[in-house]
């Protein structure tokens, strides 16, 4: 595995991560490229999630959690003192496992996060709405109903609607947490769909339980376990001719 | 031996239920003899008229807007002080952390203080020491202006009593807001203080109204804390200014029964007092209630 930092618009170096008394991430080095998308596999509880958490620091968002290493975004190390976490979150963006959808209308939560970083003008504010939406490839379904409540759209429609709101601050990185696990497969299709489109514009790092999921949106897959990531490598060579026993036990089903 | 057991075990059941029957019994007695004494005289010139005649004529105009007037001035300390110790509570101190435990602590034994000593700090902090102060410094040729009881000092008395009110359900109300709310909106680069303003507080409305509406029934109720602190005798003005003294239902009815010329001529009043008094607290319950109620529901709909 070569480090390549400069090619990397994320990458963390021997980080650790303590809950309490449990060591969960046991000093992962793993570089996100740009314009990419990374997958990250393996069991529950093998650490994925809370390695994905610490690339926007939300875990400092909860008690007792210790964190030793460095996470890069553009080479800047996040953890740094000087690093105001609020702003990182601007430009690392994240998608829930659960549609999160604040109790407003479709608007609204699309404008929510613009609103707040001082956007006023309302034909600016209607034009990155619409943007937003489109990308996010619902405008088509929600155009016309605006003003509708967010809670009344499908889990699909609201998982989409999540992400338009994502990309309505203008992040550059998005990371997502098993962004398509509680969607029928038609919906999650249409989410996949749409990880391959915003690639082009976006860094993407996604957790995934589904092996066929990271397979088929992710350039570079890594497999994590116990807390250590295992193998990382091309999702190719991942899926098809993996070094390591374990993840071919993995990602062939065997366990896990 | 089994027809023992089933003797005691007739006796449990009735005597339990004479318990339960006993409760009941006392609700429907002090109601009935309330509504019975008192209807007669519930008129509308009962409602909008001073006392007259030494206190055995007339309306409780006063006492009604006085205690409406010590409720608000109450509530517009009280709730945003409970709020934002609720929300400092919640949300900036960790859970089970020394400094949260102690600030609970110390709100469930605020809690437990009995009202009369409410009433006597009220008079040693707000009257005598806050108030002498400020005549010390703004009042010339010592006049007494703010060191003497008042409805602002009543009001303030009554607000630090029904803090612990607001400051459980307020607190109750943020914890329901689900965590992926907050999360979405912080994973937006908002900053922890807007995410409060913009998403937990807007979610525990209902909580926030609740506590308000429930220390306010409990304001309405409480004697103790105003009787030294800005409580009137008899006035038959109504407040103007922070520094008028008020009449208030609950003391009325206590001077009425203890202190009046006449308390037999004057039991058809005393009655409708205290009719209105609990139809007041009745409604503001009922309105906690109900509120609740459909906070609830709407939460399990959406």
């Amino acid at each position: 595995m070569e480090t390549a930092p400069h090619y990397a618009k994320l990458y963390t170096k021997d980080l650790h991560l303590h809950y309490g008394p449990k060591h969960a991430l046991k000093g992962i080095s793993l570089d996100m490229k740009a314009y990419k998308v990374t997958a990250l596999i393996g069991p529950s509880g093998c650490g994925k999630s809370t390695f994905l958490r610490s690339l926007n620091r939300m875990n400092d968002t909860i008690d007792n959690v210790n964190i030793k290493g460095s996470v890069f975004v553009d080479n800047v190390d996040i953890y740094h003192k000087k690093v105001d976490e609020v702003q990182l979150r601007k430009k690392v963006g994240m998608i829930f496992q659960k549609s999160n959808p604040f109790p407003k209308s479709i608007y609204d939560n699309v404008a929510y996060g613009p609103r707040i970083h001082g956007l006023r003008d309302k034909a600016k504010l209607d034009e990155l709405v619409e943007t937003s939406l489109r990308r996010a490839a619902i405008w088509d379904e929600v155009k016309d109903e605006l003003k509708k409540s967010a809670l009344a759209l499908s889990g699909g429609q609201q998982q989409r609607l999540c992400i338009a709101r994502a990309l309505a601050v203008e992040p550059e990185v998005l990371l997502m947490d098993e962004p398509a696990s509680a969607l029928d497969p038609i919906a999650t299709a249409k989410i996949e769909e749409l990880i391959y489109e915003l690639k082009t514009t976006y860094t993407i790092v996604i957790v995934t339980h589904n092996m066929q999921q990271a397979a088929r949106v992710s350039d570079y897959t890594a497999f994590f376990y116990m807390g250590s990531v295992v193998e990382f490598d091309a999702t190719e060579r991942i899926f098809t001719s993996p070094k390591e026993k374990q993840t071919e036990d993995y990602v062939t089903g065997r366990f896990g | 031996m089994t027809r023992t057991k089933s003797i005691i075990g007739k006796a449990v059941v009735s005597f339990t239920g004479l318990c339960a029957f006993s409760a009941v019994a006392a609700v429907v007695w002090i109601m009935g003899t309330i509504v019975w004494g008192g209807h007669s005289h519930l008129t509308w010139a009962f409602l909008t008229q001073a006392p007259a005649a030494g206190m055995t004529e007339g309306g409780i105009l006063p006492a009604i807007v006085g205690t409406f007037m010590l409720v608000v001035i109450m509530s517009l300390v009280g709730v945003p002080v409970g709020t934002i110790t609720a929300i400092y509570l919640s949300e900036y101190t960790s859970r089970g952390s020394k400094l949260a435990n102690f600030i609970r602590f110390a709100v469930n034994t605020l809690a437990g203080i009995p009202a009369i000593v409410f009433g006597l700090f009220g008079l040693g902090f707000f009257v005598q020491f806050t108030g002498g102060t400020l005549d010390r410094l703004f009042s010339p040729e010592g006049k007494l202006v703010w060191a003497q009881p008042n409805i602002l000092w009543a009001s303030l008395t009554m607000a630090l009593l029904t803090l612990p009110v607001v400051i459980v359900s307020v607190e109750e109300a943020i914890k329901t807001v689900p965590r992926e709310l907050r999360e979405a909106s912080l994973a937006l680069g908002v900053t922890k203080w807007q995410t409060i303003w913009r998403v937990v507080l807007p979610n525990s409305v209902g909580g926030i109204l609740t506590g308000a509406i429930l220390a306010v029934s409990r304001g309405a109720g409480e004697v103790a804390p105003i009787l030294f602190t800005g409580a009137a005798y008899f006035l038959p003005n109504l407040p103007h200014g922070f520094t008028d003294q008020f009449m208030e239902l609950g003391y009325h009815l206590y001077i009425m029964t203890t202190q009046s010329t006449d308390v037999e001529k004057t039991l058809p009043i005393q009655y409708a007092t205290t009719l209105v008094l609990l139809l007041l607290t009745f409604a503001l319950n009922f309105g906690a209630i109900f509120m609740r109620y459909r906070l609830r529901s709407r939460r399990v709909a959406a």
